[in-house]
């Protein structure tokens, strides 16, 4: 199975991951090859095979919906890299579909 | 060196202070940096709690790991100590260098073994966010095998492995998602243990794949990885993926084996273990266990698990799918690496961040999981996968009605050299084709030290794997101190 360098590169924007053009040009190599073994699954007829998302639970436990301490908000921030009083400290983001560049 | 339940006794009766086993751990630690099996020792920390330790009264020494030093992966959250999955992703630059995430709070895992009066001395090296099966995809540097410093622990608890193999802590705990726990153990000639998925909270684990991912034991001996499990086992209201189940007495189980022996043992002996790429070495020794066994009373029947051949297909797709999603959490805000310039946009510092952050397997694997989950090619991968996934399950099913356990090599081939294979993803993938099918099936397992065989000068520890039923760990443990005590009697 080949994967383009474009494909790497649109996929490296969805997985937000800046990569240098020759990394993706050894990626492309590296995911065909791991994709190329995975192909063997098509060996296996599953058209009547129920798909396994999780073993061993079948519905999620319920709890009595209560207020509980929780982290205090300055433990919270302690170990983020930019922060106000108020909260984590991001660049302004409202106005990119505006013409700002976005992406990666 | 003395097991994790030989120290507790001591320590509890007085007979030796916490503080003096403490020290001898942390002066084995220091003695053994070059093996760089712990990314962080915790030498203050750990003295001061071993003082308050050792002021309690006889009556407060009741914890069942009173005393014993232990080693943390550092995928696992601990207070105030630094948790940082071997990632640079989780390192964050301040303006006096450097410095590691260190959590506002404890697993529940970890929170579990300091009721008990265990005592953390390091944080235990790792593959990055327990990605690897060499323990050399750290930001820290590889682990070196105890056995032979040319060679991999294993991975991706290839530390906890070498920190408990090179004698620095009588237990450790490791997280296993396709074989992380069981193939470094198996490589560095001790015990490990998967348990069934549920059985233990992932509350404070980093997450890799949240349908696989599961803590346990690494210990010398099968008795002291049963009261760990039995202290770890169990609810949590903080993870609504525990299995309700209530926890049996599995140091109990351990002492029934020893007594009881192999006798009326149904083993199954399943025949795409011993195929193909099996170490004629590894093989031999597996058959004098299965043999050794038969001659205790043990049944044999050789059966198949048709799927085995798939795991390692289905694993990376489920396993990289369920990445991609869970590593979204480490964009530069909140914890950890940020890079922006001033003018970046906040998808160009997430992309920033996370393309330094992150090293190379671990991109790749993001890569793949974002490939094979992105629209176009969902069912192609994913969807197929968790189809193949439900076939391996009922190679299981079908195995577990007719045998009490499964039988089988750990691992393909005894410890490789470093660098060996981390050119090559495939090969490196390859490496868990025996453990990878439990994981998917969700069953317990695990990894017993069967002695070791003699490699260019070296001699390389064996693993032979135990696998059980779903929520078996009880005749898990019955079996594998059965098999403990038949390995001493072999004099392996």
């Amino acid at each position: 199975m080949a994967i383009s360098v474009d494909e790497v590169r649109t996929v490296a924007r969805l997985a937000r991951l800046a990569l240098d053009e020759a990394r993706v040009e050894e990626l492309a190599h590296e995911l065909g090859k791991i994709l190329g073994y995975v192909d063997q699954l098509n060996e296996l007829d599953t058209s009547n095979v129920e798909p396994t998302l999780q073993v061993g639970t079948l519905s999620a436990p319920l709890r009595e919906d209560v207020v509980r301490p929780g982290l205090e908000a300055v433990a919270a921030y302690r170990e983020a890299p930019r922060t106000s009083p108020d909260g984590f400290l991001v660049p302004g983001f409202v106005d990119e579909s505006s013409g700002k560049k976005g992406g990666a | 060196m003395k097991t994790a339940i030989e120290l507790r006794e001591a320590c509890a009766r007085g007979e030796r202070t916490v503080i003096d086993t403490v020290t001898e751990a942390l002066q084995a630690a220091e003695a053994r940096k070059g093996e760089n099996a712990l990314s962080y020792i915790a030498a203050e920390e750990a003295t001061l709690r071993a003082r308050a330790l050792d002021a309690l009264p006889t009556s407060e020494r009741k914890g069942r790991l009173f005393g014993v030093p232990i080693a943390v992966k550092d995928a696992i959250c601990t207070s105030g100590l630094p948790t940082t999955s071997a990632s640079k992703m989780l390192v964050r630059m301040t303006s006096e260098g450097p410095r590691p995430y260190r959590p506002p709070y404890d697993a529940t895992v970890t929170e579990r073994l300091l009721a008990e009066g265990a005592v953390i001395v390091g944080k235990a090296n790792m593959d990055e966010f327990a990605m690897g099966s060499s323990n050399e995809t750290s930001a820290y540097g590889p682990v070196k095998n105890p056995v032979d410093p040319t060679r991999v622990p294993g991975g991706s608890s290839g530390g906890s492995a070498a920190a408990v193999a090179g004698g620095i802590v009588p237990v450790a705990l490791g997280s296993d998602t396709g074989g992380s726990i069981r193939q470094p153990a198996a490589f560095t000639g001790i015990v490990g243990v998967k348990p069934t998925f549920g059985r233990v909270s992932r509350y404070g684990l980093i997450a890799f794949a949240s349908s696989l991912d599961q803590i346990g034991p690494m210990t010398p001996d099968v008795q002291s990885a049963a009261r760990v499990l039995e202290i770890i086992a169990g609810p949590d209201g903080r993870d609504s993926t525990v299995n309700g189940a209530s926890v049996p007495g599995y140091e109990a189980a351990c002492l029934l084996g020893r007594k009881e022996g192999l006798k009326g043992v149904r083993i199954g002996v399943p025949e795409e273990y011993f195929s193909e790429g099996l170490d004629p070495r590894v093989r031999e020794r597996i058959e004098l266990i299965l043999e050794s066994a038969k001659k205790k009373g043990a049944e044999l029947r050789p059966l198949r698990l048709p799927h085995t051949h798939y795991g390692v297909a289905t694993y990376y797709v489920l396993a990289t799918a369920e990445a991609s999603s869970n590593l979204a959490r480490f964009d530069g805000v909140r914890f950890g690496r940020r890079v922006e310039q001033s003018g970046t946009s906040l998808t160009d510092l997430y992309a920033q961040s996370r393309g330094t952050g992150f090293g190379p397997e671990v991109q790749r694997r993001i890569l793949l999981g974002t490939y094979v989950l992105s629209a176009g090619f969902y069912d192609a991968y994913y969807g197929k996968a968790q189809r193949v996934r439900t076939l391996i399950r009922r190679d299981f099913d079908q195995a577990f009605a007719e045998v009490d356990c499964l039988l089988t090599p750990t691992s393909p081939t005894p410890a490789f050299k470093l660098g060996e294979r981390n050119q090559d993803p495939l090969s490196m993938y390859m490496a868990d084709v025996y453990t990878l099918p439990a994981s998917l099936a969700g069953i317990p397992a695990l990894s017993l030290p069967i002695g070791r065989i003699e490699e260019g000068g070296s001699l390389l520890p064996v693993g032979l794997q135990v696998l059980s039923p779903f929520l078996a760990e009880e005749s898990m443990f019955r079996i594998s101190s059965a098999l403990e005590e038949l390995v001493r009697e072999l004099g392996l």
